[in-house]
């Protein structure tokens, strides 16, 4: 079968990428668009996607874009954080809600605004971002993404002012007649010695079987600092390919928790190069896929520069018939003398049909470094669970309070007090029972 | 209070519960000595509910119900503790919380109010003095680096504040110097009662010096095989297991 007969593939050649009126643009846009329509979508031969099948996804037909997008109804309490004022940005079903935004009173440093618009005033500040052409087999959604996105974020925080309030970025999915396809590009960077905390939401409502791509390029000046949360409670049905590369200048420092709990299939990317001495990152997730879920999060660090350091903590935690991937993948670049590397991701299985699939890699080429790397998979502790029994604590409960407990290292660190117990909460929500 | 009736156990496949009776009312304190292996820990586990142990014949009431028929937690709520041979460590859960979540489960499933966690708290307060027991131990994860000491004291204090009716003290004092098997001792002590009924399960006499029996059994290859006061305990001390062997028939204690 050639590519353009895979429905998945047809529908979104189908829409020929929107015209910006911006000459290099428009050229990455077709040239992005096109290497998607050769390649196709990834099998599992391709060692990026060798956990995660796309025959389903690939039969699927999907419509570009919701046209009722700016007029659907949202309760805002699904991505209410109460106790956490600060500017936001929503968007549904892929288009930007200004109704449901809030760009009033923005900090001093700070500029925030959807990229539509960036894009209309002064497009030459993105061009290095947005001009990319991505030619990796396992690229396809960065393709799909970098030829279709019109919006996203554009946010930059300027040398040495320190954001005080949390900036939310809310992506909500909601169910549309038809499968809708929708593609969100973030561009983000803080100057020097800038500090911010960004927490990014994903929420759905109803069946929206839709697939949402969303790209992120976040690069942090020497010197800054990033505290980004991550909460990924999509629809049940939803779709969700995301993904986050970062850069880090030197001594920056970014922090990071992730929480993938929710959609049908979820992949996320998570990138991050260390370019500059001293750089420093932290990453904690956990992924809860039940039922039918299948949640993929492909880790990749690279320390590139002298004495740079990366902490990762993960947990996995798989029930019914779900299946989780883990892949940590270190590489400590020639040259990058010094460098402290540790990864440990912990998965547990609740139930017989489920399966976590942990890989974690370690590459280095410099001298003195620190390394520690660590995956496990495992059930609850049956020694443990009847210990608890024996104290009066029912099984069920038993089971929660250790499933919970085991995931515990994860929010920890977080230093926001009022923003770690809305994880905490949400996570307990997700957790199987 | 509770009867075992010639109660068989298999673990694994493996007889090793072989027929074993024993009676003990209200108050009573009685000790289950043993070699290594003889089944002593078998025998909490049965009673406590733990999965993979097959009792094959034999019954257990207990307080007038067929205790083999409960869930582990329902015999907790209905007054029975097992203090472990080896108490487990479970990183991430903290102590206190555990504890309240124990204690409240238990009060809910017998009908009665719970605690909010002021009132748990004033309550822990008082077994701590009680139990000697610093309340740093409390901040951190159930025996999650604990040394051993602190482990079988954790285990004495989670008695004190549940308070149940039988309590199965499985080698409390293998490990313990002799400060804290003092320490230790006087927690169980404070809680006898004529209400509250031990097995106090040992290897050694030692700890028979401190909570003193009013009964002592010798449980060897599945069975009790001898019978009587704490005299017996001296016995056994001065003249080991082997001298069991040669020292007449097996007895069936107290059917
Ligand atoms: N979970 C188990 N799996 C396999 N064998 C066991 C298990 N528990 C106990 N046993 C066996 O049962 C016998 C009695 O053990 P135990 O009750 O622990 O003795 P004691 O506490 O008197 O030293 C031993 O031979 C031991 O190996
Ligand atoms: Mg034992």
């Amino acid at each position: 079968m050639s590519e353009s007969a895979v429905p998945f593939v047809a529908s979104t050649l189908a829409v020929p990428p929107p015209s910006s009126g911006i000459g290099w643009l428009d050229e990455a846009r077709r040239e992005n668009l096109a290497a998607f329509g050769e390649a196709g979508l990834p099998d599992t031969r391709v060692e990026a996607w060798k956990y995660t099948a796309l025959r389903a996804l690939s039969q699927r037909s999907f419509i570009h874009g919701d046209a009722q997008a700016a007029t659907r109804d949202i309760d805002p309490e699904a991505f209410a954080l109460p106790g956490l004022d600060g500017p936001r940005l929503v968007f549904v079903n892929g288009v930007f809600r200004g109704d449901l935004s809030d760009l009033s009173a923005l900090p001093a440093g700070l500029a925030l605004r959807p990229l539509s618009q960036a894009l209309a005033q002064d497009a030459e500040p993105l061009r290095f971002a947005l001009a990319r052409r991505y030619k990796e087999r396992g690229d396809a959604f960065a393709q799909l993404n970098a030829a279709q996105a019109v919006d996203g974020v554009v946010l930059r925080v300027a040398a040495d002012a320190k954001i005080d309030v949390p900036v939310r970025l809310v992506f909500v999915g909601v169910a549309a007649d038809a499968e809708l396809a929708w593609h969100l590009r973030n561009v983000i960077e803080l100057g020097e010695g800038a500090e911010l905390t960004l927490v990014e939401q994903h929420v759905g409502s109803g069946n929206a079987r839709q697939l949402g791509t969303l790209v992120a390029d976040v690069v942090l000046r020497d010197g800054a600092r990033l505290q980004h949360i991550v909460a990924q409670d999509a629809s049940a049905d939803a779709t969700l390919v995301h993904r986050h590369a970062l850069q880090l200048g030197a001594r920056a420092q970014a922090l990071l928790h992730v929480l993938e709990l929710g959609g049908a299939l979820v992949r996320h990317d998570l990138q991050a190069d260390l370019v500059g001495n001293g750089a420093r990152l932290d990453t904690r997730g956990v992924f809860v896929p039940r039922g039918r879920q299948h949640i993929d999060t492909q880790l990749a660090i690279r320390h590139q520069a002298l004495n740079t350091t990366s902490d990762s903590t993960w947990r996995g935690v798989a029930d019914g018939r779900a299946r989780g991937v883990f892949r940590g993948a270190i590489l400590v670049a020639p040259g990058a003398d010094g460098s402290d590397a540790r990864l440990n991701n912990k998965n547990l299985l609740l139930s017989g049909s489920a399966e976590i699939d942990t890989k974690p890699e370690l590459e280095i080429y410099a001298d003195e470094v620190q390394a520690a790397h660590g995956a496990t998979v495992g059930q609850l502790d049956e020694r443990a669970l009847f210990y608890l029994r024996s104290r009066g604590i029912p099984l069920a409960e038993a089971r929660t309070l250790l499933t919970a407990a085991f995931c515990r290292a994860v929010l920890d660190d977080l230093p926001n007090a009022t923003l770690r117990e809305h994880l905490a909460s949400l996570l307990a929500i997700r957790l199987p029972v | 209070m509770l009867k075992i009736e010639n109660l068989h156990a298999r673990v694994e496949g493996k007889e090793i519960l072989k027929g074993l009776s024993l009676t003990v009312n209200p108050g009573e304190v009685h000790a289950i000595m043993g070699p290594n292996g003889a089944g002593k820990s078998t025998l909490g586990n049965v009673l406590s509910g733990r999965d993979g142990y097959e009792v094959t014949a034999g019954s257990v009431t207990y307080n007038g119900v067929d205790l083999l028929a409960l869930e582990p937690e329902a015999r907790a709520a209905a007054g029975v503790f097992l203090a472990f041979q080896y108490p487990v460590e479970i990183p991430g859960v903290n102590n206190t919380y555990f504890l309240r979540t124990a204690f409240n489960a238990q009060r809910k499933a017998r009908g009665e109010t719970e605690l909010d966690s002021m009132q748990f708290l004033k309550l822990v307060r008082e077994k701590l003095k009680v139990m000697q027991i610093s309340d740093e131990l409390m901040h951190r994860a159930v025996n999650e680096g604990f040394s051993g000491g602190e482990k079988k004291r954790n285990e004495i204090f989670q008695m004190a504040v549940l308070e149940p009716k039988l309590a199965i003290l499985d080698e409390t004092d293998s490990g313990l110097d002799i400060d804290a098997l003092k320490q230790v001792s006087e927690g169980v002590n404070a809680l006898r009662s004529p209400e509250r009924s031990f097995l106090v399960v040992t290897h050694y006499q030692r700890l028979l010096d401190y909570i003193v029996p009013d009964f002592v059994h010798v449980l060897a290859d599945g069975r009790i095989v001898e019978s009587g006061d704490k005299t017996l305990a001296h016995k056994l001390e001065e003249h080991g297991y082997a001298w069991l062997a040669q020292h007449g028939e097996p007895a069936g204690a107290q059917a």
